[in-house]
């Protein structure tokens, strides 16, 4: 193809489909690491099947040149190493009349999602080609074809090799090398216009990380040390982080029976003075909610981190939702006020998980933080995240004269909690209704002024600036959350390009509310767009609960398990006059 | 009842006015906690009995302190006062305590303390070896009949509960 | 102060709370309660430094009782929450309370995994084969022909044999009890505490109020006949025949407890993130 035909682009994507080992995954990744090696940034998800080895998956990779919020509405690139049972997730890869689709002739028919989108398909016989490489690999031709097409260079992706494939032996190494030059070479025939521009010179340091990672990592940082683990899809990545890290940091992770365990594993380790974190996803969640009572009513801190995945009950385990809203702020029985708070990007997962343990210690409250299985299994090259000075500190009962009273109503709701060890501090626990002393009571003032205490401390702390992302201008606030935020703020800038402007209202912060906030971020607007990907609006009518909307309210909703993309936002925000 | 291969061994004199002051002082508190249950589960009279049972213990508990003189008997039986098996013998069987009791049943029991304080000091007399021990042993014995005929006095001020004593119209009531 | 002036000077009444317990009366947990505090007397150790941690049934209201730390959780979960707490301040001294229904029933996949784990923590359930706190239901060591409101005619069901449980699933000490013997239990209780990893301890305790007819278990219990063993299969022979009244420390193991390293960062947390950099 022409040199003068080509377009630069700050953002270009692949997608990369395959089943049976073909590797699809492995190329996606090394796709990005390469990339982001070079000195691009880079956005990885993944849809597999329901098999453990040997399923249909998809890698979809987003590189360019500056910040990405979110996935493409359209894949400029889709190569099918083969498309076996990829109509299972066809209708999550989206495909234009632009795009270019590379299919093996030997691996089926393309989706018809795919073929009815208008897109150009041509034929490379991939598996063929890796046959003629000894210890050849289909994904490898793959990959050669994806850093020619995309402009990575072919250097960028050999250079990787070494460094991931030194403990496979020289042979791999010489295979996967010749399988990338075959790749690279054969696709040159290739009509492809876009090209990525040029990476920016690196001004800061830039980490390679997914959001379960992040999320570990926001963990430790905010003074975590103690971990109960239970493995659930699409959680257990954060465990297995915290497993060998935690330790390093002084701290240790028990691996428990169940979520019931695990829950009331932490909440012992928390009496005990250590912050403790578990997490999980919808159905543990759902195990958790009667300890998460007990935590709230006895006062002890501790972290619950929800990935999101499709529900109800099993629902569909790999797939992203934003679902659990309710049970996260309703599921307790009783009134039983605690933290909520949600991260907005891979990179927040860091900030959000570090500043969730700061405000449960504070506050001597459950905090759970509502992750989804999107940002949580991406992995990113993004900047690194700012160091923040959030460290979770409770205040402790120490040099203790006198009866000593744990739930002691004070100005500010926070009471001091004495530690085991401490003399004079002996005080029980307990989720029964109890006096200032701890004392079980089932007596109407007690009980009231507990309640009281325990909403109040909550409702007069100063949450700062954090509770949410406000931005734009406009009289059309889009308000959204979690990690349709990046979502949101794509098709918020499409759409001022189309001079159209709308804000971004993206709480944090879930709970507690925040009406005067709020209220102060909606002043102007006339309409609201609320978008949330669950099919029962939950966050729509959780606003409505809580807040103030002015009376030109739309909703865009839908479940998993395909996303909410950019050009759907884009559209709702530029079609509402 | 604890036999005598179970309760304290007693070789001096010290040693007896340890062990029956911590008889006493154990059936003090046991009194007091038999109060206290009572009240708790609102049973005036029978707070009144135990709590009357308890002060007249801590009578006898204070004249064996007053006995010893110079001996710190408190100190001593905390050394020597010790019963593996069972409880010490005015330790009145807990597990007969019902909400409903009436003062008829407690001096039943506190009967069968005395008797078995009774028996136990009579036990020390048989095996004394030391003079001193066996004389004190026999007073303390003197002493301990004249408890059980105090209650048995006290038994005939109050006629046996008729078998309905127990009746509570009430269901029990579920708390957690 | 040496440690047996500290045990001199430390007496049960000093690990009593001022709290009036709701028990009934009549009801074993009195002597229970009475066999802690004799234990902590005899162990000398500072009330603030140790932890009873309960579920929820009228065994589990102890830790209020005693004036030491306490934690009353929910119906079940108290090895849970013992395990969080011992593994993050292994130098506390933690005894776990509970019943044959928050202990067997609810929390029974928590005692298997209690006794495999091995923790150093001793676990006491007061058994009185029915659930009290709710008003009589069978529990799982209730006798199959035993009449409740919800098992008309008994529940035909074989009970639970909870001692040999635990010697299955791994717990390092296992003693039965009964509580109309304070004394005795407390220097079970002693031993059961001072015995690295998970001790395991079951205290036969009348319900007054449900099981008038477990007055005659004074009648029943007897001194075990045989020393403790700590061979897991004569144990398991001993334990699987008995007639669940042989009453002392039936097995003492020499499984190590299990004891996580905790304390000291061994890295500066800069370093955590090497993994992510570019």
């Amino acid at each position: 193809m022409d040199e003068r035909d080509l377009e630069e682009r700050d953002s270009v994507s692949v997608a990369i489909v395959g089943s049976g080992g073909a590797g699809a995954l492995t190329a996606g990744n090394f796709l990005l690491e390469a990339a982001s090696a070079a000195g691009w940034q880079g956005l990885l998800s993944r849809t597999v099947g329901p098999q453990i080895r040997g399923g249909e998956a998809a890698a979809l990779v987003r590189l360019a040149t500056g910040r990405i919020e979110c996935l493409p509405d359209h894949f400029d690139l889709l190569i099918g190493i083969d498309w076996l049972n990829a109509h299972r997730f066809g209708a999550e890869i989206g495909v234009g009349p632009n795009s270019l689709v590379i299919s093996d002739p030997r691996g089926g028919e393309p989706p018809p999602a795919i073929a009815a989108a208008g897109a150009r398909v041509v034929e490379l016989p991939m598996k063929e080609m890796a046959k003629a490489i000894p210890n050849g690999r289909p994904n490898m031709i793959a990959l050669g074809v994806a850093a020619r097409l995309l402009g990575l260079g072919v250097d960028v992706v050999s250079a990787l090799l070494e460094k991931r494939l030194a403990d496979k032996g020289q042979a791999a190494i010489d295979a996967s090398r010749a399988g990338i030059n075959a790749g690279h070479e054969a696709a040159a025939r290739f009509d492809f216009a876009p090209r990525l521009a040029a990476p920016r010179p690196a001004g800061t340091r830039r980490w390679l990380v997914s959001g379960n990672e992040a999320t570990a990592l926001g963990a430790v940082r905010g003074g975590v040390r103690f971990a109960a683990a239970y493995p659930i899809t699409p959680a257990t990545e954060i465990l297995e982080w915290l497993a060998p890290n935690l330790p390093k940091a002084g701290g240790v992770l028990l691996q428990a029976e169940d979520e019931l365990a695990a829950i009331n594993m932490i909440i012992g380790a928390s009496f005990g003075g250590t912050p403790a974190l578990t997490a999980t996803s919808g159905p543990g969640l759902s195990l958790m909610i009667e300890a998460l009572g007990l935590a709230t009513a006895a006062e002890i801190p501790v972290v619950v981190i929800d990935v999101m995945r499709g529900g109800p009950s099993t629902g569909i385990p790999t797939k992203s939702e934003q679902a659990d809203l309710n049970i996260a702020v309703y599921g307790c029985h009783g009134d039983a006020p605690h933290l909520v708070v949600a991260p907005q990007s891979i990179g927040d997962c860091l900030f959000t998980t570090q500043w969730a343990t700061y405000l449960a210690e504070a506050l001597q409250s459950p905090a759970i933080v509502l992750s989804d299985q999107f940002i949580g299994q991406a992995r990113a090259a993004i900047e690194r995240p700012a160091d923040v000075a959030f460290i979770g500190q409770r205040a402790r009962a120490t040099d203790i004269a006198g009866a000593y009273k744990r739930y002691a109503i004070a100005v500010n709701g926070i009471s001091p909690m004495a530690i085991p060890g401490t003399r004079g501090g002996q005080y029980t626990a307990d989720g029964l209704t109890h006096t200032e002393r701890g004392i079980p009571t089932s007596g109407e003032r007690d009980h009231n002024a507990q309640l009281d205490k325990r909403r109040d401390k909550l409702a007069q702390f100063n949450f700062g600036a954090h509770w949410a992302t406000i931005e734009g201008a406009g009289d059309l606030a889009v308000v959204t959350w979690g990690s349709l935020t990046g979502t949101a703020r794509e098709a918020i800038g499409r759409a001022a390009e189309d001079g159209v402007a709308a804000s971004l209202v993206a709480p944090r912060l879930l709970s507690p509310v925040q009406p005067e906030r709020f209220a102060a971020a909606l002043a102007g607007k006339q309409r609201v767009l609320v978008v949330e990907q669950s099919h029962g609006a939950q966050f729509h009518h959780y606003l409505r609960a809580h807040y103030e909307l002015p009376s030109d309210v739309r909703v865009l909703n839908r479940a998993g398990p395909l996303p909410i993309r950019a050009s759907e936002i884009h559209r709702a925000i530029t079609q509402w006059r | 009842m604890s036999s005598a291969a179970e309760a304290p061994k007693v070789a001096t004199v010290a040693d007896l006015l340890a062990v029956a002051y911590q008889i006493e002082a154990d059936a003090v508190d046991r009194y007091d906690l038999l109060a206290d249950q009572m009240e708790t589960h609102n049973n005036p009279e029978l707070v009144r009995v135990f709590r009357d049972l308890a002060r007249a213990e801590g009578i006898h508990r204070d004249e064996i302190r007053r006995l010893a003189g110079d001996i710190d008997v408190a100190a001593h039986a905390q050394r020597v006062a010790k019963w593996q098996r069972g409880e010490s013998p005015e330790q009145v069987n807990l597990g007969e305590a019902h909400y409903l009791m009436t003062p008829w049943h407690a001096l039943q029991l506190a009967l069968v303390g005395e008797q078995h304080a009774l028996a136990y000091f009579e036990s020390v007399v048989a095996t004394a070896k030391d003079a001193g021990v066996k004389k004190m042993a026999e007073e303390f014995v003197e002493e301990e009949a004249e408890h059980v005929n105090l209650v048995h006095r006290l038994l005939r001020k109050y006629p046996e509960p008729p078998d309905s004593w127990s009746v509570d119209d009430d269901p029990p009531s579920q708390q957690e | 102060m040496s440690s047996v002036d500290m045990r001199l000077a430390c007496k049960p009444a000093d690990y009593k709370s001022d709290i009036k317990p709701i028990w009934c009366p009549g009801c074993g947990d009195y002597h229970v309660l009475m066999s802690f505090t004799r234990a902590f007397a005899e162990l000398g150790l500072p009330s603030e430094d140790i932890v009873v941690v309960s579920g929820i049934g009228c065994s589990s209201r102890i830790p209020a009782y005693t004036n030491c730390y306490g934690f009353h959780g929910v119906h079940g979960r108290s090895l849970a929450l013992a395990a969080g707490l011992k593994v993050t301040r292994p130098e506390l001294t933690v005894v776990v309370a509970s019943g044959d229904g928050d202990g067997y029933s609810i929390g029974g996949n928590h005692f298997l995994h209690a006794c495999r784990r091995n923790i150093d923590m001793t676990y006491v359930v007061m058994d009185n084969h029915i659930y009290g706190m709710t008003k009589g239901q069978p529990s799982p060591t209730t006798e199959p022909e035993f009449d409740t409101a919800l098992s008309p005619g008994g529940t035909g069901l074989r009970p639970f044999h909870p001692l040999v449980i635990a010697l299955a699933s791994g717990a390092n000490f296992i003693a039965r009890c009964f509580s109309g013997e304070p004394n005795e239990t407390a220097a079970v209780l002693v031993e059961a505490i001072r015995h690295p990893g998970f001790s395991f301890v079951e205290i036969l305790s009348p319900c007054v109020t449900f099981r008038p007819d477990e007055k005659e278990w004074k009648s029943l219990v007897h001194t075990a006949p045989v020393a403790a063993t700590n061979d897991p299969a004569k144990a398991a022979r001993r334990i699987m025949t008995d007639d669940g009244f042989n009453i002392g420390i039936l097995y003492r193991g020499d499984r190590r407890p299990y004891r996580p390293a905790i304390g000291a960062a061994s890295v500066d947390l800069s370093e955590l993130e090497k993994d992510f950099e570019l």
